[in-house]
């Protein structure tokens, strides 16, 4: 115990001797991409032990508030600001895409075994609670030879507001103009019927343990947890299952869309593309255009670069689908346009 | 504490200390000045826990003051909670709040009230301890512990074994109607029930011990049995502090928010029936807040926060005067509280 604390301590002394070069970043934001988060800053901490990054996981609509406050460095966002939010900081902001998700409709059929097909206005009905038994003709007739229980259907969503529900809402407004009109989307909702689950552990306690209840979680949860999962009809007309891949095709399907000059503010969901999966995600860091300090924006801008990079390697081991490689110019643009002083700071990161 | 027969104090005995008129200390302030400071220093400390409630209320009503002027009035009592469309109506959180602690108490004051009688009137000396011991652990175990007991364990048990005999039997009432999904406000009312009765039944143990046995052995002298002399001599006499200890039971079940927001469902709905999901103010504040994106939204949740703080207050204040006019004799356990 002693040895460690004194261990520890030489650690410090050490760490602390070189202390005109370090710069320390605070970020917080987002709760779904924390896992990556945290390991980009861990790996990115080994190699460039001058960068202290630190990122708390308080939620998208904390994490714009503390960046729009100024309290942090960068933010995190799975919901994008509103005109209006930008407006309110002067337009200081850029979102800068990080890594892509999906949500998948999670159900709990006791004797259903095969995966279940959804098609969008089924999903958008059964949150609507227009469609309240499991073996309605309209789920039936895409699900020929699975044999559908008599019991109602019981909607488990997100009680916590949730940047899951922002994507899951935002899905159902583009394809079901009675959900635009009566709900629309955001990350906290008037859901019409259902329970609410305190995140994505409570939507999933909820469904497993409700018979006939169906829900919304990240698809990185489902996977760990072995939560079975339907297939999604996209816009081309093919029922696609929720996989990385499909994720990465649904972005590179809204990609061709976007163009150089986007602020990339685009939203995944219902995209083009045979092989995209419709309720996809993406996640943004939020960053000023410009900054005060050139040491900080620098190692900011730095670290970004390594993510967008290096750091997308990781994505597929913890759940989360790597951005399409056709983003990468448009990033580092963006990135070469953050000034501190005046001056561009992406210089340095040149080495990289 | 409606259970409580409030009946007159059989022979009220004379009250032991006759408190008066000036602190006892009076005759000696201002000897020296270390007195003084002395005095000045606990002075300060003593006005420092009010202010901070006024300024804690200060803070919510200048953080709810958009809301209040927004949406007026009918904030209380309309039951639309629309982010989306930026309208919001508390009264379904204001009902749940309240009627989830009305569930706990009609389960949990007859309990812990049993099980204060039982130990200090009943058990054998062996039992006492080792039973008030872990009846008061039960206070230790975290809130989201609770929580995962109600979503794994109790919620399985009522729906299978609780609700379809209850559902048989009181059906027909509106109480019991409706498909039983599982979270709902039975369910969050039942877990707060659990956590309330170690609160209770230990200060309610407290109070009863104080009940001096003279007492007992008046009613028993008198030919009483064991549970008469309970139920005309002891219990009346410690009416007060006991009380007491619902009210403090009550007060925790209002803000608890962790377990019962695992199990109660969170649904922005007035349902009568207990079997239907609900929602509280504490909860909808947890939930809610780190996702608020828009200042009326926070406003609004700021505006529950003040409804949540007024209520409790209000209760705490209903609690002190029902104390104070029972008490007017000298009954055990109203100076502790």
């Amino acid at each position: 115990m002693k040895t460690s604390r004194f261990l520890a301590l030489a650690a410090l002394l050490c760490a602390a001797a070189p202390a005109a070069a370090q710069v320390q970043l605070n970020g917080a934001g987002a709760s779904f991409p924390n896992i990556i988060y945290q390991k980009w800053i861990l790996t990115f901490n080994q190699a460039n032990p001058t960068t202290q990054l630190n990122y708390q996981s308080i939620g998208s609509g904390g994490g714009i508030r503390q960046f729009s406050d100024g309290t942090v460095d960068f933010g995190g966002t799975d919901a994008p600001m509103t005109d209006s939010a930008i407006a309110a900081i002067q337009g200081n902001v850029l979102h800068i895409p990080t890594v892509l998700g999906a949500i998948v409709a999670t159900y709990n059929l006791p004797g259903v075994t095969a995966q279940l097909k959804f098609t969008p206005d089924v999903l958008a009905d059964i949150f609507l609670g227009k469609i309240t038994k499991w073996n309605d003709a309209r789920i039936a007739s895409v699900n020929a030879g699975v044999t559908l229980p008599a019991t109602d259907i019981v909607v488990v969503h997100r009680a916590d507001g949730s940047g899951t529900s922002y994507g899951w809402t935002d899905y159902l407004t583009k394809v079901s103009p009675e959900w635009a009109s009566q709900v629309g989307k955001g990350s906290s909702v008037n859901w019409p019927v259902g329970l609410g689950g305190r995140g994505n552990e409570g939507v999933a306690a909820t469904v497993n343990q409700t018979p006939g209840a169906i829900g919304y979680v990240e698809l990185g949860y489902a996977t760990i947890n072995k939560m079975a999962f339907g297939q999604v009809r996209n816009s081309a007309g093919k029922f696609v299952a929720p996989t990385l891949e499909a994720v990465t095709a649904a972005a590179a399907g809204v990609l061709a869309k976007m163009g150089a000059n986007t602020d990339f503010r685009v939203s995944l969901t219902n995209p083009d593309g045979a092989t995209a999966y419709p309720i996809s995600t993406m996640t943004w860091l939020l960053v000023h255009k410009t900054y005060a300090d050139a040491a900080k924006a620098k190692a900011l801008v730095q670290y970004i670069w390594w993510a967008e990079t290096e750091g997308q390697a990781m994505a597929p081991d913890l759940g989360y689908a790597p951005l399409p490689q056709q983003l990468r110019p448009w990033i580092q643009a963006r990135l070469k346009s953050i000034t501190a002083g005046g001056h561009p700071v992406w210089a340095g990161s040149a080495a990289q | 504490m409606t259970t409580l027969p409030i009946e007159p104090v059989p022979a009220a005995p004379p009250s032991i200390e006759t408190p008066s008129a000036e602190p006892r200390w009076a005759s000696l302030r201002g000897v020296n000045a270390s007195d003084r400071i002395y005095r000045g220093v606990l002075t300060v400390l003593a006005l420092f826990l009010p202010l901070l409630i006024v300024a804690l209320f200060a803070q919510l009503f200048v953080s709810a003051l958009p809301a209040i002027k927004r949406y007026g009035f009918s904030f209380l009592w309309t039951s639309t909670w629309d982010p989306v469309a930026e309208i919001y109506g508390a009264a379904p959180m204001i009902f749940g709040t309240l009627a989830s602690s009305l569930i706990a108490l009609l389960i949990a004051v007859p309990l812990a009230l049993g099980v204060a009688i039982f130990l200090t009137e009943f058990a054998p000396r062996w039992v006492r301890q080792p039973v008030a011991f872990l009846v008061e652990m039960l206070a230790a175990i975290p809130s989201v512990v609770y929580g995962l007991w109600g979503v794994f364990v109790l919620i399985p048990f009522l729906r299978s074994y609780v609700v379809p005999p209850l559902k048989a039997v009181l059906g027909w009432t509106p109480f019991f109607q409706g498909v039983f999904y599982g979270n709902s406000l039975l369910a969050g009312g039942i877990i707060l029930a659990i956590m309330i009765v170690p609160y209770i039944a230990a200060v309610s143990r407290e109070v009863l011990l104080a009940v001096p046995s003279s007492q007992r052995e008046a009613a028993l002298g008198m030919g009483a049995t064991r549970w008469e002399a309970v139920w005309t001599a002891v219990l009346p006499y410690g009416r007060a502090g006991l009380i007491g200890a619902v009210i403090l039971g009550l007060g925790r079940a209002l803000g608890e928010t962790m377990a019962v927001t695992m199990v109660i469902g969170n649904r922005h709905d007035i349902a009568l029936s207990a079997l239907q999901p609900a929602y509280t103010m504490a909860a909808a504040i947890a939930n809610e807040f780190s996702e608020a994106t828009t200042n009326m939204y926070l406003s609004a949740l700021f505006e529950v926060g003040l409804i949540l703080f007024v209520i409790t207050v209000l209760v705490n204040a209903l609690a002190r005067l029902l104390i104070w006019r029972v008490a007017r004799g000298a009954a055990v356990g109203s100076k502790a509280l």
